[in-house]
């Protein structure tokens, strides 16, 4: 470096700490070598947050939340999206990136935690990365869903409908709650209003601290790896992990493989089949919002199916309050009890490569449910298929409850003392 | 603070003091936040009654008219349809209509003030989708041999008599909503208003 550089530089870092933190979380920041395929999926999430804020402030410029009809008798905010997509230069692209990057973003954080499932990335003295974690998964969930309102669609109006009167099924507080979050006796404008400002500022804020937390945590601690054992427990002499590479330039690099091949399939869904199968775009939401008829076959989007399988498994009344809160209560705890992770596994090894068949297929039983789930939550339910889902449901709490005794029992192979690399 | 430095009671108690007055502050400060969530005097007034003229509703024809912004159907029953609420007096919850889903002056076995006319919120109890009509009997209907008509919600699938009484063992809890409601003249009815509140 010049010395007339590095006087700026030096100007600078008396001022403000740019040269350390640029070498605590990325030159200095030391990554266990061993990272595989599934350690991609952290900065990918990061960057479909960017995709989804660049894309998100250039709608703002064009988009309306107006519910009331224009010259046409079309809702201001329908014909709004129809304008980006038709006649904003540009506008159709914009719109599919930020349409798929909201699938794009689920899939990409669904891989994220089942990596943390996988390698126990939740466990001490991780537990609090894990629980930003899941606090991130639920405000992107909340994010999504107030997005979702906002084309106005038939999905969008009937969806939120249902969502919100999930809230009137809460003992004494749940009519009035549901009626603070509509700001109306129906959905409207009032709705469509707030979901707005939530979804352009209030969650996007939240969400970006707690990605921070998420960050600083990890940097704190230290990242896991896929043979679970931690780095830091041998060191050079100079203090830095035997089997830690810095982030910087090693897996910099190695992520924009991972960003480029990402970006190559994103593409193909953008410019090719941005509605993804009626997955990521839903048929029904072509059609403006009427509040008079309801579309024959109501089905949440991909991401959201699993959860609301759950919702749709309880059909018991218990204590007296009715099935319906009680599939409220199933379907929020099924989202919170990921939190709880940390200390529901007692198992001695962190890592699937050194846990035992139990836990091995205890991990299948639960992925195959969720899989199910999320495909049942796309239909319409028949007797068989609620009868299907509320024995997936009960498997998918069994998964979580039984952990602290499965996890226990079964017979674990003994962790390397270094990482082991091929 | 060690043991031997004797604690300022009077400024700890003037500090307290004042995080309380601040923290009091601060809740106040939320209120109007809070109240600018529910709905506005505009969304209120919106609740206005409307007219529905329904001379020219022939009979087993349904017409549908919005009050607050939710489907108020008007049904016009004939003889079968109003025959047809007698098959299926044990296949619904609350064939009296016990529970207070509708006006004093509903409660009875149609649900409604002239026997030929229902007037019903179109909302399905359960999660609020609007359920459909399925007027055709039997097997025509696509429903089953033994359909006597009805609504059937498309959501979760609870079904509806002809006069709004969800059948047992459905995701929707209640009969559908009867409005408070009255005849200004015999073919117009005024929904949203009893001039009995």
């Amino acid at each position: 470096m010049t010395t007339k550089s590095q006087a700026v530089l030096n100007w600078i870092d008396e001022r403000f700490p740019l040269t350390s933190t640029w070498k605590a979380h990325l030159s200095e920041y030391y990554a266990p070598k061993n990272f595989n395929f599934w350690y991609f999926f952290g900065s990918l999430a990061l960057m479909v947050l960017v995709i989804q804020i660049v894309t998100g402030i250039f709608l703002v410029m064009h988009y309306k939340p107006d519910a009331s009809l224009n010259a046409s008798g079309i809702p201001v905010a329908f014909a709004s999206v129809e304008y980006i997509m038709r006649e904003v230069p540009g506008g159709w692209l914009i719109r599919y990136l930020h349409s798929t990057g909201a699938s794009a973003f689920f899939i990409v954080v669904y891989l994220h935690m089942f990596r943390g499932l996988l390698y126990g990335s939740y466990r001490k003295p991780r537990e609090l990365i894990w629980i930003f974690g899941t606090l991130i998964f639920l405000a992107l969930m909340a994010e999504a869903f107030m997005g979702y309102l906002l084309p106005w669609g038939q999905m969008s109006y009937w969806g939120a409908q249902v969502i919100v009167n999930l809230f009137s099924a809460i003992p004494i507080i749940g009519p009035d709650l549901s009626l603070v979050i509509r700001g109306d006796f129906v959905i409207g404008d009032a709705t469509l209003n707030r979901f707005f400002s939530f979804h352009v500022i209030a969650v996007p804020l939240v969400l970006i601290g707690l990605v921070l937390a998420h960050i600083v945590a990890l940097h704190e601690v230290g990242s896991n790896n896929p043979d679970g054992v931690e780095i830091k427990k041998k060191k050079d002499s100079r203090g830095i992990p035997l089997d830690g590479i810095p982030f910087h330039p090693y897996y910099t690099v190695k992520d924009i493989v991972g960003v480029v091949v990402f970006l190559f399939f994103f593409s193909v869904v953008v410019f090719f089949m941005p509605e993804g199968g009626g997955y990521f775009l839903e048929y029904n939401n072509f059609i403006p919002a009427n509040p008079m008829v309801t579309p024959p076959h109501i089905a949440p989007v991909w991401y959201f199916t699993p959860f609301y399988s759950i919702l749709r498994a309880v059909t018991y009344p218990l204590f007296g309050l009715d099935a319906k809160f009680w599939g409220v209560v199933a379907m929020g705890a099924s989202v919170v009890i990921i939190a709880f992770l940390p200390w529901l596994d007692r198992s001695p090894v962190k890592s699937i490569r050194y846990k035992g068949p139990v836990f091995k297929i205890a991990l299948v039983i639960f992925l195959i449910c969720f899989f199910i789930l999320g495909y049942l939550g796309v239909l319409a339910p028949t007797p068989g298929r609620t009868l299907v889902s509320q024995i997936c449901s009960v498997l998918y709490f069994a998964f979580f409850l039984l952990m602290p005794w499965y996890s226990k029992l079964d017979k674990c192979k003994p962790e390397p003392e270094r990482v082991t690399s091929k | 603070m060690s043991v031997d430095q004797k604690m300022d009671s009077s400024r700890r108690t003037l500090l307290l003091a004042t995080s309380a007055a601040g923290g009091a502050a601060a809740v106040a400060t939320a209120v109007p936040f809070v109240a600018s969530l529910t709905p506005s005097e505009r969304a209120k007034a919106a609740g206005a009654p409307v007219e529905a003229d329904v001379s020219k509703l022939a009979p087993g024809e349904m017409m549908t008219v919005e009050w607050r912004g939710k489907p108020v159907w008007i049904l016009r029953r004939t003889p079968e349809m109003l025959a047809s609420l007698d098959k299926t007096d044990d296949k619904v919850t609350d064939p009296l209509s016990e529970e207070p889903q509708q006006p004093d002056y509903a409660a009875n076995k149609h649900r409604s003030i002239n026997p030929e006319y229902l007037v019903a919120v179109g909302i399905c109890t359960h999660l609020g989708c609007s359920p459909t009509e399925k007027f055709k009997m039997g097997a025509e209907s696509g429903m089953g041999a033994d359909w006597p008509g009805g609504f059937l919600c498309p959501c979760h699938g609870s079904l509806f008599d002809l006069a709004g009484r969800v059948y047992k063992s459905m995701p929707a809890p209640t009969n559908l909503e009867v409005p408070p409601h009255q005849y200004l003249a015999d073919t117009k009815i005024l929904v949203g208003e009893d001039g009995k509140a």
